[in-house]
């Protein structure tokens, strides 16, 4: 791709928004539409872009295996972690009630905390899975087929 | 922060919480002594609540304060208590075994990714059996099959066709899932609500609406995919011969029974016998299936050489008596089920357990390769012969206790030549195990295979844990038959 002299420019201006548009609609989900789901795969679009563009063994430098392979469950744990946090402050378990100083502030967290949870696994499956199918060598060489 | 207010959650969010952190863990030892510790605590929760319904009664638990039937309910009684114990029970057993026989069967890198899928599969299957809420079994059954499949497809470093079988298995399982969700969204469509106990109420009403009856066709069919009823049981066999052992076991005695209870549930809790058009549906489709299953599925395992392949064939059969009991549809017949179904978990995982000590030992699980084995490893065939005479149901071991309830169960029918078939079906049980004590006896063994020794002891102590279980179980039937006297009474609303 070196010689995709557009692509390239266009794809660094976009990456930086991609990411910072993941952002919001990562921290404004629950005010408005959006939520780790859709997050997570707008945040991993970008990698997935910018591996695309610029080389699946940049992209594994900027995100190796061994960080996403963290990352995934990470996600799982911090929303677990947060439903146990309801029990440990006196509710129940995903009880946000408990979790701030009024209901609607422990609320707030809590759904905050659940979707981050949420958004940090979907987009390193999402990479994850990119580079699990970009990263594979052909079992078949093209002259055998 | 009581331990008792909290410990129905408990039961499903502690595995949860393990899995991620096992894929965390480095080693081998670590994720295995994690998935141990859990396995135990799922046992000490299941034990509790089992000890606070048994009487009757149940626990509710409301996830996030949230009051049914907006929120999900987690509703404890007897029968998800007493299938709660044998998920937790065959797990906290099946774990101390799993070290050497996985250390043998699944690469040394994978360890950590292969405990977190067992985690997962054991939420997913504590997360069914208890929830109270339509879609939450929806979602805990895809999280449960989803871990089944990775876990059948580690198979594939001894047998590469375990690949196939778990794709297979992941083609049908998930149009069985794809069929129960079908359904559920039918009766929410119709009632406006997920929560089993609320469905049960606003159901009756609509017994005549066309919407309803296709929901239950949709549970059924969907349930008898996942719980392999004749003619649904392609995806089995195979599956349960080329996973890992431990998967096998774990497998084997408790997946096919949680979704015998979800029928169950299904069937006598959330439509009960306000439903004109259940009955027929039982008594006509249900009830010859579960009869051709029984037979069927024995003759088949007859002429199986790979014992992996012949216990799975029987565990069709076996599901065939469980299903006849459901359909039957008295107080014996409903008894034998529960009975059967916690009956059937210990002589399969014994079975299973035995037979992964022999693949330990010798690589294979094959009629020709055990020839003579039995006189090399007298304590795993001796357990293997305990499983064997339970699935006949010779009395003194726990088979003979539901397939009594069963025969019962059809002579209070006046249905003599069903309970000639129930016997028959037993006497098609007696070729199949004398096949394999005839090879493991008192033929030769092979001059070319070398000598072995007995399983280990940390294989050994829990298949016999397994086995005298077995036997107590046959002896004392005190503790099962009076869980199943209150599930029935439940079930059938007094013992009608």
């Amino acid at each position: 791709m070196r010689h995709h002299l557009v692509l390239r420019v266009v794809s660094k201006l976009l990456i930086p928004f991609m990411l910072l548009f993941a952002l919001y609609v990562q921290f404004h989900g629950d005010f408005g539409p959006g939520g780790g789901f859709q997050a997570g795969v707008i945040f991993a679009a970008a990698f997935i872009l910018y591996a695309l563009v610029f080389g699946i063994d940049h992209a594994r430098e900027v995100l190796p295996e061994r960080v996403l392979r963290y990352l995934v469950p990470a996600g799982l744990a911090l929303y677990t972690l947060t439903g146990f946090a309801g029990i440990v402050l006196g509710g129940k378990y995903l009880d946000y009630d408990v979790l701030g100083s009024t209901p609607t502030a422990g609320q707030h967290l809590g759904i905050l905390l659940v979707e981050f949870g949420v958004g940090v696994t979907v987009s390193a499956v999402m990479v994850t899975v990119f580079f699990a199918y970009a990263g594979r060598t052909r079992d078949v060489d093209e002259e055998d087929w | 922060m009581a331990f008792l207010d909290h410990v129905a959650i408990l039961q499903v969010a502690v595995p949860l919480l393990a899995a991620p952190l096992c894929v965390m863990l480095p080693g081998r030892h670590l994720p295995w002594a994690l998935t141990l510790s859990v396995s135990w605590f799922t046992l000490i929760c299941s034990v509790v609540l089992l000890s606070e319904v048994s009487a009757g009664g149940s626990i509710a638990y409301h996830l996030g304060n949230w009051p049914p039937p907006i929120g999900i309910e987690y509703r404890v009684d007897a029968i998800n208590a007493l299938v709660l114990l044998v998920v937790s029970g065959i797990s906290a057993i099946a774990l101390p075994y799993a070290r050497t026989s996985v250390e043998h069967e699944i690469e040394p890198d994978k360890h950590g990714l292969f405990y977190t899928a067992y985690l997962l599969c054991l939420t997913g299957l504590l997360g069914v059996t208890i929830t109270g809420d339509a879609f939450n079994i929806f979602v805990f059954l895809e999280i449960s099959s989803l871990s089944t499949y990775v876990l059948v497809a580690t198979g594939a470093r001894l047998d590469r066709r375990a690949l196939s079988a778990a794709y297979t298995y992941l083609v049908l399982g998930t149009v069985g899932a794809t069929f129960f969700v079908l359904g559920v969204g039918l009766l929410y469509m119709v009632t406006g609500t997920l929560n089993l106990a609320d469905l049960a109420e606003r159901l009756p009403p609509l017994a005549e609406s066309r919407v309803v009856q296709a929901a239950f066709a949709f549970v059924v069919a969907g349930m008898g995919l996942k719980l392999a009823l004749f003619p649904l049981h392609a995806w089995l066999p195979n599956a349960y011969a080329y996973a890992p052992s431990l998967v096998t076991v774990f497998l084997a005695a408790t997946a096919t029974k949680v979704s015998v209870y979800v029928l169950l549930r299904f069937v006598y809790t959330v439509f009960g016998h306000e439903f004109a058009f259940i009955e027929p549906v039982l008594a006509w489709l249900v009830l010859p299936l579960a009869v051709i299953a029984m037979l069927a599925g024995s003759v088949v395992a007859i002429h199986q050489d790979n014992l992996k392949r012949m216990f799975a064939w029987s565990s069709i059969a076996q599901i065939g008596y469980m299903m006849l009991g459901l359909a039957l549809a008295n107080a014996s017949g409903l008894t034998a089920t529960v009975l059967h179904l916690f009956n059937h978990a210990l002589m399969k995982g014994a079975l299973f357990m035995a037979l992964g000590g022999v693949m330990l030992r010798i690589g294979a699980v094959s009629l020709t390769s055990v020839r003579g084995l039995a006189r090399e490893m007298p304590w795993t065939f001796a357990a293997l012969v305990i499983g064997g005479l339970g699935l006949i149901g010779v009395p003194g071991t726990v088979g003979f206790v539901s397939k009594w309830y069963l025969i019962l169960a059809a002579i209070e029918k006046g249905w003599w030549l069903l309970a000639l078939l129930i016997a028959a079906a037993s006497l098609l049980a007696v070729i199949y195990v004398w096949k394999l004590v005839e090879a493991a006896y008192l033929q030769p063994a092979p001059q070319d295979r070398e000598r072995v020794r007995d399983m280990p002891p940390d294989m050994l102590i829990p298949l016999w844990v397994l086995a005298l279980a077995n036997i107590w179980f046959g002896v004392d039937a005190g503790l099962t038959t009076s869980v199943a006297g209150t599930v029935v009474h439940a079930f059938l609303g007094g013992g009608s």
